[in-house]
């Protein structure tokens, strides 16, 4: 078959004998990952962009003015929130590190048996939303909790553990210490033994070795995880609000919109500086971290050598290991009880047991709990078809401004909650959903599509991860022997993929099903309320609060069962990846 | 920096992990000064008998002498042992020049030697230009070069190289294994060094051990272990061998090789009655038919390798091969050519079975 150039062929139809440049050719890929753009410009960019533009507005005549940080930095209270959401975040960042630092050097550094339980039991507490905890840690440590009382009764003395800001710090750096257990796991486990070895065939050994070589090797992800506790708490609503501390920034941003209202301009001066000290953390942790790509496990190496330890070293590490242990497992223990308890103040443990909690909140919360899987299924399913498409298009395409899909989706992870959900309520104040003529602002979707911008980071990188794993021969294989790009994609990649692809899944709809911080400003009733947010109002109440300690389990065992399936799936590809290789 | 020289001593030694044992009796005498070689496939225990003497990996059971003293029992940091590593293992968060003190630092040397000494070395490897660099911004070659000086900046009894140039491309490598020779030399370290390449071996090594499944199998000179392999293993892996079953006979004080077809070649003095005769490609000639001391067969096979044309002939039941050197206009065999090949009998190697 030879055609001729300019050969009018009888099939063709006008438009194609039209010179090429008036019908810009946009492929399939090239439209998706133009919808992909819309898509993550109006819900992501635009609302955060513009809350940060009415924080720069004058509220009563429209006009740009600085005039707004003026009154933020006038006020004392505001100064006061922004002194106190930087004390609590740094502090939080060093307790962190207190517990998570012994922990990844045993796990890394010996054959230990307990490694297996750190490495479960240590990221527990990211399956428990903050805020859950938080209650149960008052009666644990606070004033007159069940620690108080016992120190109290045997010592005459008593720790303000959960006093005001302490309580804050210590609640959030229980939670949020995985973050640096893991990455500085992970760094340590990439540091090859080879560089450890050349350090002792020079002369070095022992904690000398460890300041001047392991911990400098390591020291990037000790980083990454460190700037990520920051950006969380000092981000985080949801403790303080439940902890009755409201002088930091999220709180007042929260309490000045809902109490005062949607034009208040204070909540968008605290959300633009949320946002920019987000930004500020994260670069100045890329600053420090460029060109420090320190992994250099070699192919066939494997990490740092582990030695084995004496019975005495060993004694000490399970005491440190049980102690930290218990004090992180401590806050779902006190949420146990409290669930199971029936009157529980003013004494170690609750008076009895029972199970009215649960009866009561079977009773109460069905609609939390379908609204939480409705809305927290769609936001995962739409995250994981997000994240599918945009790793495909970042790794395997050369469309111009890829990167930037990538960019965008990974940024909300620097948008607070908080900021992501006053965006919503300015953007769509006003605006009604189309047929039923209700408030767009108040409508349930628009809280399944801000967890979903909220939880696409995660999604997207396991996506991105699932792929990296597919090795493009394996494509190029498929197209060789006659697929095209769609059929390679649906029988080859997305197959291939599909462990990675369900661990975003339920790594998002976990995270998304106790998300509270953008939930909370953007739920208008309670019957459009998820569950995040019906533990919030069932701890209001001291009377609810075995009831809403009842909620929270189920929170616990939704996300720890999530979370679980999803590191099984992820080893099974794993292995399944591995028996491939052995042939 | 000239160091006293010294021996290494192996006796007995035993390793094993868990239950596998990868070194067994290993008997070892490297001479002070010497460059020697462990050469062997993967999984043969020469990097795992190297990591043994620089006190990595499980401790093993026997004795390594440096010097005359025992060091089993030492830690690495103790051993005064230099070793370089495959991967080179430069810390990546510190300059060449940190990079090249380190051991200095860790000996709690005076800051005023510390920099002398490490401009010395690296001016030895030729890389004082790049003190400031970091290592992510050497080349491969570089690199090597760094490893090595900051290993002999510390003036180590022994040099312990692991498979240096495997990460290096080709002709760096030639290039690389002459410098690491001239500088063995001129410091006169005794080294060991590790390799699965035999010519890497064999071009640098004063005397080399062959292992295999955790065996010495031969020490000795590379050309003694080329020309008269103590076993199978060692025939074959240096170099190419043909190898022929047969018995031997003697009649008075000539003897002979017969194989299973009846085909005898003549060899030299021998204790061993049956096994096989080991015949190196280039010990063997295509002669005139019916030639002395010649067995017959047909020619299968011709490869080109252009200093030398390698022919496959069907002779004495099995497929001989024959290198012959490569004159230009000489005329080749031709495949099916009916030949007779005429064996060097001075450089044939009887090994009992």
């Amino acid at each position: 078959m030879t055609h001729s150039p300019r050969g009018s062929a009888p099939g063709l139809s006008i438009a194609d004998r039209l010179p090429k440049y008036l019908f810009p050719r946009i492929g399939g890929t090239a439209a998706i990952a133009l919808l992909i753009a819309i898509l993550l410009v109006g819900l992501l960019i635009v609302p955060v962009l513009q809350v940060i533009y009415v924080a720069f507005l004058d509220p009563n005549t429209g006009a740009l003015t600085l005039n707004n940080f003026k009154d933020f930095f006038g006020s004392s209270l505001f100064r006061e929130s922004f002194g106190n959401s930087f004390y609590v975040s740094a502090v939080s960042v060093v307790m962190a590190t207190i517990i998570a630092m012994p922990l990844a050097y045993i796990t890394t550094r010996f054959n230990f048996g307990g490694s297996v339980i750190i490495q479960s039991l240590g990221f527990i507490p990211l399956i428990m939303p903050p805020f859950v905890g938080a209650v149960a840690m008052q009666l644990i440590f606070g004033r007159n909790g069940s620690v108080n009382l016992i120190l109290r009764d045997k010592f005459g003395i008593s720790i303000p553990f959960m006093e005001g800001l302490n309580g804050v710090i210590l609640v959030q750096s229980i939670h949020y210490f995985p973050f640096i257990l893991i990455n500085l796991s992970t760094s340590l486990r990439n540091i090859d033994r080879s560089m450890e070895e050349a350090a002792q065939n020079l002369g070095s050994t022992g904690m000398r070795m460890f300041r001047r070589i392991v911990f400098p090797l390591a020291m990037p992800g000790y980083i990454a995880g460190a700037v990520l506790v920051f950006i969380k708490v000092f981000d985080d609503l949801g403790t303080p609000l439940l902890l009755n501390v409201n002088n930091m920034l999220a709180p007042q941003a929260f309490l000045r919109i809902s109490s005062i209202g949607i034009s208040d301009p204070m909540g968008y001066v605290i959300s633009f500086i949320l946002v920019a000290f987000s930004i500020f953390s994260l670069w100045v942790s890329f600053l420090f971290m460029r060109g420090k790509d320190y992994s250099t496990v070699q192919k066939g190496g494997g990490g740092l050598s582990k030695r084995d330890l004496s019975t005495r070293e060993k004694w000490i590490a399970y005491g440190t290991v049980s102690l930290i242990l218990l004090m992180v497992l401590s806050p779902h223990i006190g949420l146990l009880l409290l669930s199971f308890g029936t009157i529980w103040s003013y004494a170690p443990l609750p008076d009895d047991y029972t199970l009215q909690n649960f009866v009561v909140m079977w009773e109460n919360s069905g609609t939390y709990i379908s609204n939480t899987v409705l809305y927290a299924g769609l936001a995962a399913t739409a995250d994981v078809i997000l994240g599918t498409a945009i790793a495909y298009i970042v790794l395997r395409t050369k469309l111009f401004g890829r990167q930037a899909l990538d960019y965008m989706a990974t940024a909300s992870l620097a948008v607070p909650g908080v900021v992501l959900g006053i965006g919503y309520l300015r953007l769509f104040h006003g605006v009604q959903v189309p047929f039923s003529g209700e408030p767009m602002a108040s409508w349930w979707v628009i809280i399944a599509l801000a967890l979903m911008v909220r939880r696409l980071p995660y999604a997207l990188r396991a996506c991105m991860a699932a792929l990296q794993q597919v090795s493009i021969s394996l494509e190029e294989a498929a197209e060789s022997l006659g697929a095209s790009k769609q059929s390679t994609i649906r029988r080859i990649v997305v197959p291939l993929m599909s462990g990675g692809i369900l661990a975003g899944f339920v790594t998002s709809f976990a995270t998304a099903a106790v998300e509270l911080s953008a939930t909370i400003m953007l739920v208008s009733s309670d019957s459009d309320a998820p569950l995040a947010y019906g533990i919030y109002l069932f701890m209001q109440t001291p009377s609810g609060r075995g009831a809403g300690a009842a909620l929270g389990i189920v929170a616990v065992i939704l996300v720890g069962v999530g979370t679980y399936a999803s590191q099984r799936i992820i080893e099974r590809d794993k292995k399944m990846r591995m028996s491939g290789d052995a042939h | 920096m000239t160091t006293n020289m010294v021996g290494i001593e192996i006796k007995d030694l035993h390793l094993s992990f868990g239950e596998t044992e990868v070194l067994t009796g290993v008997n070892l005498t490297i001479e002070p000064g010497e460059f020697f070689s462990f050469l062997g496939p993967s999984g043969s225990g020469k990097s795992t008998l190297l990591r043994a003497v620089a006190g990595f990996g499980p401790t093993p059971k026997g004795q390594i002498l440096i010097g005359g003293r025992d060091i089993v029992d030492l830690p690495p940091w103790k051993r005064n042992v230099g070793m370089v590593f495959q991967s080179y293992a430069l810390w990546p968060h510190m300059s060449v020049r940190d990079n090249v003190a380190f051991g200095l630092k860790e000996r709690k040397m005076p800051v005023s030697e510390i920099g002398p000494r490490v401009e010395a070395a690296l001016d030895l490897v030729g890389l004082l230009s790049m003190a400031g660099r970091m290592p992510n911004q050497l080349s491969g070659g570089q690199q090597q070069r760094i490893a090595l000086a900051r290993t002999i900046v510390v003036e180590p009894q022994v040099l312990l190289l692991d498979e240096p140039l495997s990460n290096l491309d080709a002709s760096l490598r030639v290039q690389m294994r002459r410098e690491l020779l001239a500088l063995q030399r001129k410091l006169g370290l005794t080294t060991i060094f590790v390799t699965h390449d035999q010519e890497e071996a064999n071009t640098t090594s004063d005397r080399m051990a062959v292992l295999d499944g955790g065996v010495i199998q031969q020490v000795g000179s590379p050309q003694v272990l080329y020309d008269t392999p103590a076993n199978l293993f060692v025939a074959n892996f240096l170099g190419t061998a043909n190898i022929i079953d047969g018995v031997v006979e003697k009649d008075g004080a000539a003897a002979r090789f017969v194989t299973k077809t009846g085909d005898a070649i003549a060899v030299g003095d021998t204790t061993v009655n049956s096994g096989s005769i080991v015949l190196r490609p280039q010990n063997i000639s295509i002669v005139a038919k019916d030639s002395a001391n010649s067995i017959s067969g047909t020619v299968m096979h011709r490869e080109f390798l252009g200093s030398q044309i390698r022919y496959l002939v069907d002779a004495a039941g099995t497929e001989i091969v024959i290198d012959q050197s490569h004159v230009s206009g000489e005329t080749w065999q031709d495949i099916g050519a009916e030949v007779s090949l005429n064996i060097n009998s001075s450089a044939a190697v009887v090994l009992a079975s």
